[in-house]
């Protein structure tokens, strides 16, 4: 099939961007998004031009590296599925296809399709981990977990921090992946520790970063590769506001 | 030169404690005076560098991507084994021991396996502690199941996603360190050479910002080399794209071995090749086997759809030629025969590599809610990449390049010969000798990362006590940044025709056809005079497009590539070298008359090559392998 595409090109951080149109003839269904965009790079690497960025890397949907904003819609069409593992068989000949980077203030681009998404590791680094020093660690089997708190963890774990719910997002908010950590971790009883704590830090750093307020659009679960469920930013708001209460309190004894 | 691998005296079951009691020690007020650097962040390095962190050091860690949390370690499937023996199924310390050294054809060396089986254990203690969300039984305890023809359950997993549930403990515990200031990340920062100061020992690294382009030196006490293994030099594998050799390449050309570059491991459920335009292969979970049955047509050439092909026209010949192992046989058989008979013309699919992997006798018997049940993630995303439903359609696989077992020499400390340099996980060689059993590549990354490393790193640190790291104005960083700033303007200057990619792929036929699956004399010579000429080509014809000042991802691209189109040629060359069969290296000129792998007693050693320059030939030194408490067998899966 014959595809025309309208790529997002930017030369660098503080470059002025725009769309240019480029043909991909013969496009093979069996291609994967990105080896079309491969193959478009070859051509023009040939013809003397630059070739598009992107990130990428595992190209099994699971390392979270690639990730565009594809007819507006993050990671493109097809529901729990990463850029790298859309394939183009869902493409019809003579379509035009518009290829843009995440779109967030948070992100800010680097070159053409590539964002920094630095902010995610300063969220993780505010307390998304349980504190334990390798060693120290009590024999495995010690403390049981019921299998659906260790599943609905699973669950929330999933989450491969590729940032299409911040660009799905009509506001650019990081909800639904610092909820992902904070369900994960405190669901489990290993995670009770530091439980408020890891909440109100990691909450504190999400919104000192250039990240949105959320206001129940719902768009970043539909948008999720790993079909991170909504719930979780539930979660994320209940222990919230439990961490707060508990901080008046001790303020108040102080 | 002698090697040294400096394994402790006394029984094998007292070598890790007795070392751990002998190494020098640096005490924890004085390990803040230490730098060092780790470049890699999956679980070997990632590990690595939030324990050093703990412990007081002054570390930092480097990766190529944009953050530590997408090391290919992330894209790991099946599960981790450990002998907790959890299942009351006769698991031991000793029997993992000795099923990986078997596993392994005997080409590993003892003492290392041995200390790997028994922190084994510990790794899953640490995993869960963590927030490791491993499968667990109703009574709240962890599940653990059987893997990769094992006859015990030992392996624990995390769905299919063992790999990145790991993965994101090790970043999780690397962050911490990051908050607290003891780990400095350097993020889409490459290493592009090792340097080695005036006495010979590693003092540290030269790299380059992925994003300005920006060289710059970084110092320390000790260099920990976790960088992954060297699959892309067939261009197609289950790698991620910028999984590549230039760490350990690099420090190979500043000298250190390289130890069985041709131990390379070949995954035979793999989704096949659609066309030219394929950029990497993907794996589907070994344990498919389990209740699939592989297959193809009888007569050569049939083209029939799958349902047309009649019972007796289908030749299942796993379960023909392997009665007793069938369908489970290990690995490198199983790719093996797969590669046979696509030879013989009977392949299916496009271009007739491929075989059929068939489900519906197991739907039949137990139901496509069962079979949905154990597979259901692994159907969707076949389907996702062929566009063919395989509750439906048999699934086509064929085998493809997915581990690699050599990697850089190191002793029992995971120290090179280059004192100073440490090399872990894939990057190294020694603990899964000429084949990895399934799930023991993590238990390694993260036995290397978390408990070995952490272990030894202080014996070589003690010595160095007050005495400061080589300032990176010295003339041995001034150096290697003018021969890397060198390289690059090579890169960029050399004006050709053909893309870094084109080149690649070109290699990647020459492994693929002459190194891989099944070697021979001829074949290797050959591959070794085409990669030369290749090699001449690269560096004559490519075009690498853009600057070195700013994000250029051809830049890197062609850095790696012109790597591989070195190690390509050491690892044809080890190939030719070890005139035997063993694990993953199957000579055709040494199999048994059963058409098995023969391996023989005269190479029970380690090959560990030297880097003599571009023009002359390396030089191969060996270390003995010696097997005091596994007997030696020869595999039999009739």
């Amino acid at each position: 099939m014959n595809l025309t595409l309208k790529i997002w090109r930017q030369a660098g951080p503080d470059a002025t961007g725009e769309f240019v149109t480029y043909d991909a003839p013969d496009v093979s269904p069996d291609m994967s998004f990105l080896e079309m965009l491969d193959v478009l790079n070859e051509r023009l690497i040939i013809s003397g031009d630059e070739p598009i960025a992107f990130d990428h890397d595992c190209r099994e949907g699971i390392c979270g590296m690639c990730g565009v904003m594809i007819d507006g819609m993050a990671h493109g069409p097809q529901r729990g599925t990463t850029t790298c593992q859309l394939h183009m068989r869902h493409y019809n000949d003579g379509d035009t296809i518009l290829i843009e980077p995440w779109r967030a203030r948070a992100f800010p681009v680097l070159k053409d399709l590539v964002v920094n998404r630095g902010a995610f590791d300063r969220i993780i680094a505010a307390g998304g981990y349980i504190s334990v020093s390798t060693g120290s660690a009590p024999e495995a089997n010690l403390t049981p977990v019921q299998k659906e708190i260790s599943d609905s963890a699973f669950d929330a774990a999933a989450c491969i921090a590729c940032g299409a719910c911040v660009a799905a997002c009509p506001n650019g908010a990081a909800q639904l992946f610092t909820a992902a950590k904070i369900t994960h971790l405190n669901l489990l009883p290993q995670g009770q520790p530091e439980r408020l704590e890891r909440t109100e830090q990691m909450v504190a750093v999400m919104e000192a970063e250039m990240f949105g307020s959320c206001t129940n659009h719902g768009e970043c679960e539909a948008a999720c590769p790993k079909e991170i469920p909504l719930g979780t930013i539930a979660q994320m708001n209940r222990d919230f506001i439990r961490a707060k209460l508990r901080s008046r309190r001790r303020v108040a004894l102080d | 030169m002698k090697l040294d691998a400096r394994i402790p005296e006394g029984p094998i079951q007292e070598k890790w404690d007795n070392h751990r009691f002998n190494v020098k020690l640096v005490n924890p007020a004085n390990r803040k005076k230490f730098d060092i650097i780790v470049v890699g962040s999956g679980l070997a390095g990632g590990a690595a560098a939030a324990t050093l962190g703990e412990q007081g050091y002054r570390v930092k860690c480097f990766c190529y991507q944009d953050s530590p949390r997408r090391a290919h370690s992330v894209a790991a499937q099946g599960g981790i084994n450990a002998a907790k023996n959890y299942k009351n199924d006769g698991d031991s310390v000793f029997r993992l021991f000795y099923d990986t050294v078997k596993g392994g054809d005997y080409r590993a060396r003892e003492a290392n396996v041995y200390r790997l089986a028994q922190t084994s254990v510990n790794i899953i203690d640490q995993a869960v502690a963590q927030g490791v969300p491993f499968a667990r039984e109703y009574g709240g305890l962890l599940d653990t199941r059987s893997f990769g023809g094992a006859q015990l359950a030992r392996t624990f997993y995390a769905r299919g996603q063992t790999g990145q549930q790991l993965l994101y403990g090790v970043y999780q515990a690397l962050e911490r360190q990051i908050a607290a200031g003891s780990v400095e990340m350097f993020t889409r920062h490459e290493m592009l050479d090792l340097v080695v100061d005036d006495d010979g020992r590693a003092a540290g690294i030269v790299t380059r910002d992925l994003v300005t382009g920006e060289m710059t030196s970084h110092s320390a006490h000790a260099v920990v080399l976790a960088t992954g293994g060297y699959s892309n030099v067939f261009f197609l594998s289950t790698n991620a794209m910028g999984c590549n050799v230039t760490a350990i390449w690099r420090a190979h050309r500043k000298g250190a071995l390289m130890a069985n570059p041709c131990f390379t491991q070949i995954h035979p459920t793999c989704i096949p090749v659609s066309g030219d335009h394929q950029s990497k292969l993907t794996l589907m979970s070994e344990s498919l086997r389990n209740d699939g049955r592989v297959w193809v047509p009888t007569r050569p050439g049939d083209d029939r759809s799958p349902d047309q092909v009649p019972e007796g026209e289908r030749d299942y010949f796993l379960e023909r030629k392997y009665p007793s192992f069938g369908n489970l046989v290990p690995r490198d058989v199983a790719s093996r025969n797969a590669k046979e008979v696509c030879d013989a013309g009977k392949g299916v699919g496009p271009g007739g590599l491929g075989v059929y992997l068939d489900f519906a006798d197991a739907t039949s018997r137990f139901g496509s809610n069962v079979i949905a049940e154990r597979y259901g993630n692994l159907f969707d995303m076949y389907e996702r990449i062929t566009g063919e439903d395989p509750y439906r359609v048999p699934m086509r696989i064929y085998p493809a390049v997915h581990y690699t077992m050599g990697g850089l020499w190191v002793d029992y400390n995971l120290m090179s010969n280059i004192p100073g340099l440490y090399v872990l996980g894939e990057a190294n060689f020694s603990d899964h000798g000429a084949n990895r059993l399934g799930a023991s590549a993590l238990m390694q990354g993260l036995a290397d990362g978390y408990f070995v490393l952490p272990a030894t790193i202080s014996d070589y640190l003690a010595g160095r006590l007050n005495q400061p790291a080589v300032p990176t104005g010295a003339g041995v960083f001034k150096q290697a940044e003018a021969a890397v700033a060198e390289r690059t303007t090579r890169l960029l200057g050399v004006g050709g025709k053909r893309t870094v990619d084109s080149l690649h792929r070109e290699l990647g036929h020459i492994c693929w056809d002459y190194c891989g699956m099944a070697r021979d004399e001829a074949g290797l010579r050959k591959a070794i005079d085409a990669i030369r000429d290749l090699r001449a080509t690269f560096w004559n014809d490519v075009k690498v497009t853009g600057t070195g000042q700013a994000l250029n991802q051809e830049l890197e691209k062609a850095g790696r590539v012109a790597d591989f189109m070195e190690f390509g040629e050491l690892m044809c060359r080890d190939a030719l070298n070890r005139e035997e069969s063993c694990g993953g290296h199957f000579r055709t000129e040494y199999q048994t008359d059963e058409g098995e792998a023969q391996r023989r007693d005269e190479f029970d050693f380690v090959s560990a090559w030297e880097w003599t320059g571009q023009e002359n030939e390396p030089v191969e030194h060996r270390e003995p392998l010696a097997f005091e408490y596994v007997k030696k067998s020869q595999r039999s899966y009739k």
